[in-house]
């Protein structure tokens, strides 16, 4: 797992139109790990995968695929990495066959209808085979994106939105999926919207915004020290202000009066629950009851953001 | 890998096999427009007009309306074949295969090329029907139409890679391309023409293609075939330069 597949070193990108796109980003990713990148749109997700994969040109830095420089040796960087892209850009007059048999030709391979067979089988896709592009739904469409990205076997996967527009289900069977391609020992990339997604399946995440990488971490790390957790006290009666002996802790009202909420840093030796809830009763509030809540990674991600645009 | 072969395969086979798709438009349309022409010029005014160089008129116009076909089909073809996945975002995939850009120029034109060929063989066989075709130089005129159909299939590819929309798509071919094959003696000797208008059709290139192959099959042009096949040359080597330039340049598919 320690192994550095890609090393991106000081990469940046400015569009023609003067948009910069990435600036000086450098990251490693690792062999064999599944490797989230979250970000708002337009903060550079999309041009990082493409300048990797050689369909955007870098403006300046360096990548380095498994040994290889991405432009000098653009064959074999080339032919280790499948593309799995945000839209549903795909020829809709050839058959899914056809469609997915095009894409291992183009990445050098001799066909070999036996494997493209096993790919279509495993995203369920066997029996469109023989169907039209056109014909598939938005779904469908995005399996077969799938099985053109795996027709060469490739060992490192980008997925540019993988589940973008996907129904629940299907979503949960792609997770699926991609844990199995990276026990099978494929390293996986992918962006992703749905910071769910990220937090279901990666194990390390990465944050950009306006080109820049704002953190990368293991998802349980970033978890735990970005993590806050809050406990909630649900009071029988309302109380119409904080009382001041209660002032020190950090306790938020409800529009109702009905209840406190306290923030804490779980990685705190002490979190003060126990002084706060002895403080409650010496007031007088009786208790309701008592709810936790740990903030998500959606929460640290808008407030990596939110912080990230204010300087 | 140093050459992927099995890359160049994949996007000539793809091209061809829309060849086959859209039979009906690539090789019947065009089989039929020729027919009609042969009706009306060759059989029709034919008969009105005398023979040029010695040859009947019908006969006489055979090789302009190959080159006529030969050049509008080869644009259309190829620069369809490289605009349909710029405009439907397919080509993510082919500018991310290993492929060199050598390789997938050549398998666009060469398939764009190979249709154009096909073309051609097929409306030398329909002429056969109407008129009386004989070929001097065989080889001459095999060679000229394989220069000709990939000098214009890499000309289509041009316009193609530079078109933002079907409308630029259309505009050389309709505007440019037609009128040019029309009044470069295509369906008659420039000797036919007033003084000031054959000065003016000696600055039209496709006169001297149609002459070249006028040549290959009765022996007769208005030109010595040295200056058919070095303006051939000459155009050919002029569009690689352009698209090796724009495909450096990475326009309109690279950023």
């Amino acid at each position: 797992m320690s192994e550095d597949l890609i090393s991106i070193n000081n990469l940046s990108k400015t569009y023609q139109n003067g948009l910069k796109a990435l600036k000086n980003v450098s990251l490693n990713i690792k062999k064999g790990e599944i490797l989230a990148m979250l970000g708002p749109n337009g903060a550079g997700k999309t041009t990082l995968i493409s300048i990797i994969c050689g369909i955007v040109t870098p403006s300046s830095g360096k990548v380095d695929v498994d040994g290889f420089d991405i432009i000098k040796d653009y064959r074999q960087t080339r032919s280790k990495i499948g593309l799995v892209p945000q839209e549903l850009t795909l020829e809709n007059f050839e058959t899914v066959f056809n469609n997915v048999s095009f894409t291992r030709g183009l990445y050098g391979k001799a066909p070999d209808p036996k494997y493209i067979e096993s790919v279509l089988k495993k995203l369920s896709l066997w029996d469109k085979k023989d169907n039209i592009l056109r014909q598939l739904s938005g779904g469908m469409k995005r399996r077969v994106l799938i099985a053109k990205a795996l027709s060469h076997k490739p060992s490192i996967l980008f997925l540019d939105e993988p589940t973008a527009g996907v129904d629940v289900e299907l979503r949960k069977d792609m997770w699926k999926s991609v844990e199995a391609l990276r026990e099978s020992g494929v390293t996986i990339i992918l962006t992703t919207h749905y910071i769910e997604e990220a937090e279901a399946i990666a194990d390390r995440v990465a944050v950009i915004n306006n080109g820049e990488i704002i953190v990368v971490d293991q998802k349980q790390d970033l978890l735990n020290k970005m993590g806050k957790k809050k406990l909630r006290i649900d009071l029988h009666e309302k109380t119409a202000t904080i009382p001041e002996s209660l002032s020190k802790y950090d306790l938020e009202l409800s529009g109702n009066k009905l209840s406190l909420t306290y923030s804490y840093d779980t990685q705190k030796q002490r979190t003060g629950i126990t002084n706060l809830l002895q403080d409650i009763r010496d007031q007088g509030l009786k208790l309701k009851d008592l709810k936790t809540e740990e903030s998500t990674l959606e929460k640290i991600f808008v407030t990596l953001v939110r912080e990230n645009n204010e300087n | 890998m140093r050459i992927n072969y099995y890359g160049f395969r994949a996007i000539y086979l793809h091209e061809m096999d829309r060849f086959r798709r859209t039979l009906l438009q690539s090789l019947i349309s065009p089989v039929l427009s020729t027919s009609l022409y042969f009706i009306v010029f060759g059989s029709v005014i034919g008969n009105y007009v005398q023979n040029i160089d010695g040859i009947s008129y019908g006969s006489y116009i055979v090789p302009g309306l190959i080159m006529l076909t030969l050049l509008t089909q080869s644009i259309s073809n190829t620069s369809f074949g490289i605009f349909f996945p710029k405009f439907n975002g397919s080509l993510y995939e082919i500018l991310a295969a290993p492929i060199s850009t050598f390789e997938m120029v050549l398998a666009f034109v060469g398939a764009g090329a190979t249709k154009t060929l096909i073309i051609g063989a097929v409306i030398l066989a329909t002429s056969n029907f109407f008129v009386e075709v004989s070929i001097l130089h065989p080889l001459l005129m095999v060679f000229l139409l394989v220069l000709v159909a990939f000098t214009f299939a890499l000309f289509g590819f041009l316009i193609g890679l530079l078109s933002s929309n079907f409308e630029q798509m259309s505009i050389i071919p309709t505007l440019v391309i037609t009128p040019m094959v029309f009044l470069g003696g295509s369906l008659y000797s420039l000797d036919m023409l007033p003084p000031f208008w054959q000065m003016v059709t000696y600055f039209n290139p496709v006169v001297y293609l149609i002459n070249g192959l006028r040549f290959s099959f009765y022996g007769a042009s208005d030109f010595n075939i040295w200056i058919s096949i070095a303006s051939m040359i000459f155009f050919l080597v002029l569009c690689i330069s352009v698209v090796a330039y724009v495909l450096k340049k990475g326009y309109t598919i690279k950023s």
